[in-house]
């Protein structure tokens, strides 16, 4: 709970340059390892070849852009019963990281699927409801963009937040549930990993590198947010 | 504890929830057929209104040693260890295609045990290991 604390608006104001600043440099540090390990040290796969190597930029990014949107999700059924405003605050900043994810994750997957598959995009139940993940993304930015009333934004936002939270299960069982084209997950919680350690280790260290990035990334459009937000506030007031 | 007020949006809230899943359930069970990427051949078997002109995809495994190739065409058996699809193609392969491997056919049926494929893709499955490993765990196997 001290920690939750910590991103009270009032408290996030007080977040020194200097806490970013030592981030990044985390960040650099642990990228350059992920990205050595995972484009050099890593061994090629048996049956794709070196292809496999885009699954360390893809596996984390579609993990990333489901979290972000959960999150969201989970914000928005708080902030629509418990009327906690900053919860929308924490989710609007979060969105167009998780946008971005959702992207990288689609167009990699495309790279991939092209030399694998033999075809960059196939309407299957994993790829079309990552795309629709991404519209949610598109239409919840949008809400705050057009928007200008923040009380309406927030509730209209918060709606297709919690529709959107319907979505990821799908996603994440459509592999289970139905057909797919999209092979099943690699790394599940019941059973050991399909995947070889020497080509785990690379993928969790990009993992790490990403989650480091969202960090800073939000930290930054949180603090910003919550800037514009009081100011607004003083404004109408005025 | 919680005012009225909350608990009202909660109780709503959960409602609007249990709807949503319900509705959402019922749309994919209609919507099956088009949810679903591919049949397997005991699909295709099993079903009895299978349209012979419309365009399906059948996916599996390439049966080892069915590969024939010839001038004109490739002609392979796709299964899913149960029963079996005979599958005639002619163009181009993707290179991940191999016996024993995933495959998706997309084309139409001739009849339940033939099929003509104008698109193939190949299909690949969860497991990740470098060569040496795969070698090494043949090795153990035989």
């Amino acid at each position: 709970m001290t920690m939750f604390k910590n991103f009270f608006p009032s408290k996030i104001l007080l977040l020194k340059n200097k806490v970013i600043n030592s981030l990044v440099v985390l960040l650099a540090i642990v990228l350059v390892i992920g990205l050595t390990y995972s484009l050099l040290i890593s061994p090629p796969d048996y049956i794709q070849g070196d292809s496999v190597r885009i699954m360390y930029i893809h596996v984390p990014s579609s993990f990333i852009a489901l979290g972000c949107f959960g999150f969201i999700g989970i914000a928005s059924i708080c902030n629509l019963i418990f009327k906690i405003k900053f919860m929308s605050l924490l989710a609007k900043s979060l969105a167009p990281i998780g946008c971005v994810f959702s992207l990288i994750s689609i167009v990699t997957g495309s790279f991939w699927g092209k030399p694998t598959w033999g075809t960059w995009w196939v309407w299957d139940a994993r790829l079309t409801s990552m795309a629709i993940l991404f519209l949610f993304y598109i239409a919840y930015i949008l809400t705050w963009k057009f928007i200008d009333s923040f009380e309406r934004a927030n509730k209209t936002s918060s709606i297709i937040g919690i529709i959107g939270l319907f979505n990821l299960p799908i996603i994440k069982y459509s592999v289970d549930w139905w057909n797919t084209l999209h092979q099943p997950s690699s790394i599940t919680l019941t059973s050991a990993p399909t995947i070889h350690y020497t080509m785990l280790i690379p993928l969790i260290i990009m993992f790490f590198a990403m989650i480091i990035y969202l960090l800073i990334i939000f930290l930054m459009r949180y603090k910003t947010e919550v800037m514009k937000f009081k100011i607004d506030k003083k404004k109408n007031y005025e | 504890m919680l005012s009225k007020k909350v608990k009202s949006r909660i109780f709503f809230l959960f409602f609007v929830s249990i709807l949503a899943v319900a509705i959402i359930f019922f749309t994919f069970r209609s919507l099956e057929e088009n949810v679903v990427y591919f049949l397997s051949p005991t699909d295709i078997y099993n079903k009895t209104d299978i349209p012979f002109k419309k365009k399906i995809r059948v996916g599996g495994l390439v049966k080892i040693n069915s590969v024939k190739k010839s001038e004109t065409s490739i002609n392979f058996i796709i299964t899913d260890l149960n029963k079996e699809i005979i599958v005639s193609y002619n163009g181009l392969l993707p290179n991940l295609f191999s016996e024993g491997k995933g495959v998706v056919a997309e084309g139409k049926l001739k009849d339940k045990k033939y099929f003509v494929a104008d698109k193939i893709l190949a299909k690949h499955d969860e497991n990740y290991m470098p060569p040496e490993v795969k070698k090494a765990l043949e090795k153990s196997n035989n």
